[in-house]
């Protein structure tokens, strides 16, 4: 059984249909890149995945680990195993990083029937964890995301999924804004997450991360369609033809347009 | 008769009945209560009053309230003064050197000496008639240079039966200067029922002296509670008065503070509302002379049809040059039916001076929800938290463990009382 089973998935924002009719298979153990355009429907499809109610899906199905996903609130997700690394993590001022990650990782662990872990235990686990995404442990005390840089903030992100240990993470532009010592900090802990038990979705504009983490299989979005699909090798071709060869707009993001 | 008439008519009886006072007292009880029936309670025309409706105040008539009917058990404290129903019910047995704590009786003389110096009641009815009602009241003394490390308590008690009751509660308190100390006012209803609650409280803080002063009101839900603090800094002084507002179905809290030159004072204020409550906290800091500081940080959790009212002025006096100040409101309203009203008053006569002020009203984050949820917990739990994390910041200033664990308390159970 696949983990993931996208058919025929379309989904709007207000009035405007952004997916238009996704299909895709993930199975355990695979990374999957998606690479597109800006607007193409990447960081919906990412979004629509784990449960953000401003989108509304209006057709299709998702099948995760043989449930109705669509079904589940956000929360139940997480708790099936499903984690969005966010393109734009959210500042959370009043609620320390400790706290929230704590209460994350024993709602979880509570709804798999294994024991919570009190705070000692609780700080062991992350001190290894957080070792190898480089990060200093007084982040531990400090607000969810307030006042970390751009990097601290990815890297908090890919931290989270080291803790929760997802059966499918999705990782929504991890890579922008970051430099290439951070990226690869980062990749080295997606990496690390690699295993047979778990499958990735890695959304992004740029091959650059893609030769850090190497996807099994990448698929090309546009206009809300996946309108190519192949191995690494067409992250390859897309960086050297650009998104143009094959025909497709990449219209940057329009900054001070006159 | 007209209605004003009958309002004040009521509290006549009241004034003439009282238990008669010491002959000093008689002239200032006398005055106030002359000023209160020329002012008469306000209404929404004057402008300090517009968003606070008293009329169910007025138009209660309320007996005074009876002694030793109040049954409740305190936590013991080592420093704490009871009054039930308005009566002193029992103050510390031993106390340490350099701290007066008791009654008016157990100092006529600082009494005399301070008392209705500080609140005046021309322009305020509800602190006139207090000062008419005027019998007992909390006395605190602490000596110059003392430093009283364990908090002061002051409880104020109150039940009422099928007949509503207003007490009066009356409080000086004197730091003499290079002296420290932390006292807490708390307000509690015992029982439900209708009640009034019209306090004063009055503060003098001596040179270079350090006074933290914290107000949790946990009024009856049907209770009316109006107080005001007037605090008094001395040079180089430090003040600060944090207001906790839980309880009551109309609330108003008047703040005010005077800053001599060098002075640091401090207004925080904590309000959390749902059901039909109303809360207004009016605040004014009076930057009397140069070189002070004052900082106001006022935050309000508002839900159901419940309604808020910030008013904060800042005065800054023609001498008072090199004067920082800093105002913040913000509320965070849960529901479509919730108001609030909230207003910064600056009148700024220096020209070297830093006055910066901001509000806010907002709903929970819809980002920082999904986020929460996005991990695994749960919509109601994301709420709570950050909720929580909102009135953490006033939370976190507080000084008294013991107040700051049991408030963390309150927070908890009330916002889990939410969960869906």
């Amino acid at each position: 059984m696949a983990l993931l089973e996208i058919k025929d998935l379309h989904a709007k924002v207000g009035e405007r249909e952004i997916l238009k009719g996704i299909d895709l298979t993930v199975n355990a153990g695979e990374v999957h890149a998606i690479m597109g355009p800006n607007g193409s429907g990447k960081s919906t499809l990412a979004q629509v995945l784990s449960g953000r109610d401003m989108y509304v899906v209006t057709g299709g199905s998702v099948t995760y680990d043989g449930k109705d996903l669509l079904e589940l609130s956000p929360e139940d997700r997480a708790r099936e195993g499903i984690f969005l690394a966010f393109q734009y993590p959210v500042e959370i001022p009043g609620v320390s990083n400790m706290y929230f990650l704590k209460a994350a990782l024993n709602a979880i662990r509570k709804h798999r029937g294994i024991e919570e872990l009190d705070a000692m235990d609780f700080l062991n686990v992350v001190r290894e964890k957080m070792q190898i995404m480089k990060m200093d442990q007084a982040l531990l005390n400090r607000p969810v995301n307030t006042g970390f840089s751009g990097g601290e903030k990815k890297r908090n992100e890919i931290f989270q999924m080291a803790v929760l240990e997802p059966r499918l993470a999705i990782l929504d532009e991890t890579d922008s804004g970051l430099d290439i010592d951070a990226l690869r900090t980062v990749a080295g802990g997606v990496n690390a997450m690699r295993s047979p038990d778990r499958g990735m979705i890695v959304v992004t504009h740029y091959q650059r991360l893609l030769s850090e983490i190497v996807p099994d299989f990448v698929h090309v979005l546009a206009d809300g369609r996946i309108v190519k699909s192949g191995g690494k090798e067409l992250a390859l071709e897309l960086e050297a033809e650009g998104y143009e060869g094959l025909g497709l707009h990449d219209e940057p993001e329009a900054v001070g347009r006159i | 008769m007209t209605a004003v008439a009958e309002q004040i008519g009521a509290w006549l009886e009241q004034f003439t009945n009282q238990l008669p006072a010491p002959a000093w007292l008689e002239p200032l009880r006398k005055t106030a209560f002359q000023r209160f029936a020329e002012l008469g309670f306000p209404n929404t025309h004057n402008e300090e009053w517009r968003f606070t409706n008293v009329a169910a105040i007025a138009r209660t008539t309320f007996a005074p309230g009876r002694k030793g009917v109040v049954q409740t058990k305190l936590a013991k404290g080592p420093i704490q003064l009871v009054f039930a129903n308005g009566h002193l019910l029992s103050k510390p047995e031993s106390l340490p050197k350099g701290l007066e704590v008791g009654g008016f009786a157990d100092d006529p003389v600082a009494v005399q000496k301070h008392l209705g110096k500080y609140a005046s009641f021309n322009e305020n009815a509800f602190v006139a008639l207090n000062t008419a009602m005027t019998q007992d009241g909390a006395l605190i003394r602490v000596a110059r240079g003392a430093v009283i490390e364990e908090p002061i308590e002051i409880f104020y008690l109150t039940t009422t039966g099928k007949d509503p009751i207003a007490t009066h509660p009356r409080a000086l308190i004197l730091v003499g200067a290079n002296a420290q100390c932390t006292i807490v006012e708390r307000y509690t209803g015992v029982s439900e029922g209708a009640y009034l609650t019209n306090a004063v409280t009055e503060i003098v803080v001596g040179e270079s002296a350090v006074v933290d002063h914290y107000k949790v009101q946990q009024e009856a839900l049907s209770a009316y509670h109006v107080a005001t603090l007037q605090a008094g800094l001395g040079r180089s002084s430090v003040f600060s008065s944090t207001s906790i507002s839980l309880g009551g179905a109309l609330v108003r809290n008047d703040a005010n503070c005077i800053l001599s030159e060098g002075s640091e004072g401090t207004l925080n204020g904590l309000y959390i509302v749902n059901g039909t409550q109303h809360v207004d906290n009016h605040t004014a800091i009076d930057h009397a002379q140069p070189h002070a500081n004052s900082h106001e940080l006022y935050k309000g959790i508002l839900d159901g049809k419940s309604h808020a009212v910030f008013n904060g002025k800042i005065f800054v006096r023609k001498d008072a040059q090199k004067t920082d100040s800093k105002q913040t409101n913000k509320n965070l309203v849960l529901s479509d039916e919730a108001v609030v009203d909230t207003k910064p008053e600056l009148q700024i006569l220096a020209d070297d001076v830093r006055c910066t002020h901001g509000a806010t009203i907002g709903q929970l984050d819809a980002e920082s929800l999904f986020y929460l949820r996005s991990r695994g917990i749960a919509k109601h739990e994301a709420r709570n938290l950050l909720i929580f994390a909102f009135a953490q910041d006033v939370v976190d200033r507080i000084k008294v463990q013991s107040l700051r664990d049991s408030l963390e308390k309150i927070l908890f159970e009330k916002f889990h009382e939410h969960a869906e």
